[in-house]
C-alpha cells in the first residue's frame, strides 16, 4: 500500500518528549500559512533514514551521522540526498576535550594509556569527532587510551544530553581523565552546577563541523519542500507567535541548509568504518 | 557610546557569570553593533562562540591585538537581543494618582500572574479569569480592610483559655457540641465560597485578592478553634442536618460574585456576628465565650467587606440592585420547603444561653434565642436599607433570608 496522506510529511526521532510538543506546534504553524503538514516519529535514527527511503515521510529531520547515512545509501542506490535548511545553532560546532583543571594531563600526548570518557557510540559531538581529534593528532582511540563509553539512548546518535553529562562526572569523579562534550555543554554543564567553576580545563577542540539538517530525497515533492523551506527561512524570532517553538527548537533563525562542514564527520566514518556495515545491510 | 566600544573581562569567563558583563554591553549597543570583548580566561573564545551561536549573534577572534595570553574577540549582536522586548506591553500601572485607582477597568488576560505595573512579553500565555472587571470585583476599601486584616490575626493556641475550667452540667455541654457542629459546617462554607472565587479573580486587583485570601485564613482558624471546642469533652460531634446543609449548598452553587458575596457575607455572616456576639455573651465556659468574641470580631471584617464589595457594585451597576433582589427571592423559594434552622440547635441556643434545666432559666434563654432572631433581622434590614433599598423594601427582604442563618 502506499502512502494516501497528502500533507507534507517530517520525519523526526523522539529523543525527548518535547519532540511531540515542537512538531505539533508546527504543524499548527504551517496550516495557519496554508501548508499541509504532518509528523512521524522514530525511535532511532536508523529506522528514520530507512522509512525516508521507503516513502513513509518526505523530509527527515536528520543527525549530522544520519544525514551521512542518507547521503551514502542514495548515492549507492543512484539517488541523490540534499539539506535544505539547518538551524542556525547548528552551525560551527566544535567538541572539546576537557581534564581537571589540577590534573596530570597537559597535552593530547599525556592521555596516552588513560581512560577517557566518551558519550553514546554512535554521537558525532560526544564519541566520533572527539575521536578523529585524537587520531588525526597522534593519538590511536583504539590502542592508545581506554576509551570509556556512556551510552545513553543509542540509536538517538547524541541527542540526548545525558551520556555527556555521566562521562563529565566521571572526569570530576576520577574514574576517568578525559572527557568529552559538545561545547555548549561545557558552558552548561556550568551554568546548571554539574561542573564547579574551574574544576575542569579544555584540554582541545575539534575543528568546526555542523549538526543536524532538513533532508530530502531527490526532487520529492519539489513545490511543497521547497515551500516548507521558504516558511522556515521567514519565520522571525521577533514574532512572539512562533517564537516558542524557536526557543523550544533552540535557534534564532533558520539557515540555508549547507554541507560543507559535515567533512570532519566523514572523514571520522571514513577512518572508524563506522556506518559500513549498516550500509552494506541497506545496498 | 562610541563604534569602538569594548568590554574588558579580564580573567571572568562566560562559565562564572561573565555573559552578564557581555549581554549587558550588547544590550547598550543594539543589535548589529559591534562590541570588543577581551579576556585572558582560556576558554574565552569557545565560551563566546557558544553564546553567540544561542543567542544568534556573531563572534570573530581578532588577531594581533592583546599581549600575551589575553584575547580579543569582536561580537556583533543579531536582531534577536531584542526581540523579546518588542511587542511587551505594561500590565496596567503600578502608580496611584488623583485621578486613578490605581487598576484598570478591564485586566487583560494576556497580564495573567504578572504583577501589576509589570512589561509582559509578548506572546506570554493567556490566562481565563473570568472575574476580571472592575466593575465586578473591586472596592476601594480592599487595601484598607486587607491590612486591618493582617494586623487582627490571632493565634488560637495562645488567644484562647483551652485549659479555663468547665463546670456546667454535661447536659449544656452536649449543647455546645450541638452549636459547635452547626457552626463548623456554616464556617466550612464561608471558607469555600470566597475560595471558589478566588481562584477566578484577576490577580490585577491583587488587594481584593488578598482581601480574600486573608478571609479565607480567618475561615480555616474559625473552624479549627470551633472543632477543638467540641471536642474539649466530648469525643464526637453532633447532628448536622440536611435543611442546613440545603441551605449552605445554595450559597456554594451561586456563581454570580456579586449575588453571592450579598448573600453570603452581608447577610449570611451580619446574621452570623450576631450568633457570635450571643455565645459571647452567654457562653456557659471562658473558651467558648472567648472564641464567640474573637471570631465574631473576624466576621465583623467579614460583613464590611461584603458591604464594600456590594455598594461598590450597585455603584457600577444601579442594575444590581434588582438582581439582588431576585437572588434573595429565589433563595427563599428554593429553600421554603427545607426546616430552616433545626430544632436541636435553636433548642441547644435556648438550653446554653439558660445554663440549666430549671423552668424558669429555660424561659430566660428561650427570651434571650429570640431576641437573637430579633436582632437579625433589624440588622439585615440595616445593612439592605444603607445599600440603597427603600426601608419597606429592606424590611421584606432582609425576612425572606434563610432561617439557618447563614
Ligand atoms: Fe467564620
Ligand atoms: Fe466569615
Amino acid at each position: 500500500m502506499k502512502r494516501v496522506s497528502s500533507a507534507l510529511t517530517l520525519g523526526a526521532v523522539a529523543y525527548d518528549a518535547k519532540v511531540v510538543t515542537i512538531w505539533d506546534g508546527f504543524v499548527q504553524w504551517f496550516a495557519s500559512r496554508g501548508l499541509a503538514f504532518d509528523y512521524v516519529l522514530y525511535t532511532n535514527y536508523e529506522r528514520q533514514v530507512e522509512g525516508l527511503f521507503l516513502g513513509e515521510h518526505d523530509v527527515s529531520w536528520n543527525s549530522p551521522l544520519a544525514w551521512l547515512q542518507a547521503e551514502r545509501l542514495a548515492r549507492k542506490l543512484g539517488r541523490t540526498a540534499r539539506a535544505i535548511a539547518m538551524r542556525d545553532s547548528d552551525q560551527d560546532l566544535r567538541s572539546a576535550i576537557l581534564v581537571r583543571a589540577d590534573g596530570p594531563v597537559k597535552s593530547l600526548a599525556d592521555l596516552t594509556g588513560r581512560r577517557v570518557a566518551f558519550g553514546a557510540s554512535d554521537s558525532p559531538q560526544a564519541t566520533i569527532l572527539p575521536k578523529l581529534h585524537l587520531a588525526e593528532n597522534g593519538v590511536d582511540p583504539d590502542r592508545d587510551i581506554t576509551a570509556q563509553l556512556f551510552d545513553v539512548l543509542v540509536g538517538k546518535h547524541g541527542d540526548h544530553i545525558g551520556g555527556e553529562r555521566d562521562a563529565v562526572k566521571a572526569l570530576l569523579a576520577g574514574s576517568v581523565d578525559a572527557a568529552c562534550v559538545l561545547d555548549a555543554n561545557v558552558l552548561g554543564f556550568s551554568r546548571d552546577g554539574t561542573v564547579p567553576s574551574g574544576a575542569l580545563r579544555t584540554l582541545a577542540l575539534t575543528e568546526p563541523y555542523d549538526h543536524c539538517n532538513f533532508t530530502v530525497l531527490d526532487d520529492t515533492r519539489a513545490v511543497d519542500v521547497s515551500r516548507f523551506a521558504e516558511l522556515l527561512l521567514s519565520q522571525d524570532y521577533g514574532d512572539p507567535v512562533v517564537r516558542p517553538l524557536m526557543d523550544l527548537e533552540g535557534l534564532k533563525a533558520w539557515r540555508v541548509g549547507r554541507t560543507a562542514l559535515y567533512a570532519p564527520l566523514e572523514r571520522a566514518i571514513d577512518r572508524f568504518g563506522t556506518i559500513e556495515h549498516w550500509l552494506s545491510e541497506h545496498a | 557610546m562610541t563604534a569602538h566600544a569594548a568590554l574588558d573581562l579580564r580573567d571572568l569567563g562566560l562559565d562564572r557569570g561573565g555573559h552578564i558583563l557581555v549581554l549587558r554591553a550588547l544590550r547598550e549597543l543594539g543589535p548589529g553593533r559591534p562590541l570588543a570583548v577581551t579576556g585572558g580566561h582560556p576558554d574565552l573564545g569557545l565560551q563566546l562562540s557558544v553564546m553567540a551561536r544561542e543567542g544568534g549573534h556573531s563572534v570573530t577572534e581578532n588577531t594581533g591585538t592583546s599581549p600575551g595570553e589575553r584575547k580579543t574577540f569582536t561580537v556583533v549582536a543579531g536582531p534577536a537581543l531584542d526581540a523579546r522586548a518588542r511587542g511587551a506591553a505594561r500590565a496596567g500601572s503600578a502608580v496611584h494618582s488623583r485621578d486613578h485607582r490605581g487598576v484598570s477597568d478591564r485586566a487583560d488576560e494576556r497580564w495573567g500572574v504578572a504583577a501589576r505595573g509589570a512589561m509582559v512579553e509578548a506572546g506570554a500565555p493567556r490566562w481565563d479569569f473570568s472575574l476580571d472587571r472592575a466593575e465586578v470585583v473591586w472596592t476601594d476599601d480592599a487595601k484598607k480592610l486587607y491590612a486591618q486584616a493582617a494586623a487582627a490575626q490571632w493565634d488560637p493556641e495562645t488567644a484562647i483559655p483551652w485549659d479555663a475550667p468547665i463546670t456546667h452540667p454535661p447536659a449544656v455541654e452536649e449543647a455546645v457540641v450541638q452549636v459547635m457542629t452547626y457552626l463548623v459546617e456554616n464556617e466550612n462554607a464561608a471558607l469555600l465560597v470566597p475560595a471558589r472565587f478566588l481562584g477566578r479573580i484577576h490577580p490585577h486587583y491583587r488587594e481584593v485578592v488578598q482581601l480574600m485570601a486573608i478571609q479565607i485564613a480567618d475561615e480555616a482558624r474559625h473552624v479549627e478553634v470551633f472543632t477543638r471546642r467540641a471536642l474539649l469533652r466530648s469525643s464526637e460531634m453532633a447532628l448536622s442536618t440536611a435543611g442546613g446543609q440545603r441551605s449552605l449548598q445554595t450559597l456554594f452553587e451561586e456563581t454570580d460574585f456579586v449575588l453571592a458575596t450579598m448573600l453570603l457575607s452581608v447577610l449570611g455572616e451580619g446574621s452570623f456576628v450576631d450568633l457570635l456576639r450571643f455565645l459571647h455573651e452567654h457562653g456557659p465556659d471562658e473558651v467558648t465565650r472567648t472564641i464567640a468574641d474573637l471570631t465574631a470580631r473576624d466576621e465583623s471584617r467579614h460583613v464590611a467587606a461584603g458591604m464594600a464589595h456590594v455598594r461598590w457594585a450597585i455603584e457600577q451597576q444601579p442594575q444590581d440592585r434588582g438582581r439582588i433582589r431576585s437572588a434573595i427571592e429565589q433563595r427563599h423559594q428554593a429553600l421554603q420547603h427545607t426546616s430552616g434552622l433545626n430544632a436541636e440547635v435553636y433548642d441547644a441556643l435556648v438550653l446554653l444561653a439558660a445554663g440549666s434545666f430549671e423552668p424558669e432559666d429555660i424561659a430566660r434563654g428561650f427570651d434571650a434565642v429570640q431576641a437573637l432572631q430579633r436582632r437579625m433581622l433589624e440588622g439585615r434590614t440595616r445593612r439592605l436599607a444603607r445599600l440603597g433599598f427603600s426601608e419597606s423594601e429592606a424590611e421584606s427582604l432582609a425576612g425572606l433570608h434563610t432561617r439557618n442563618f447563614m
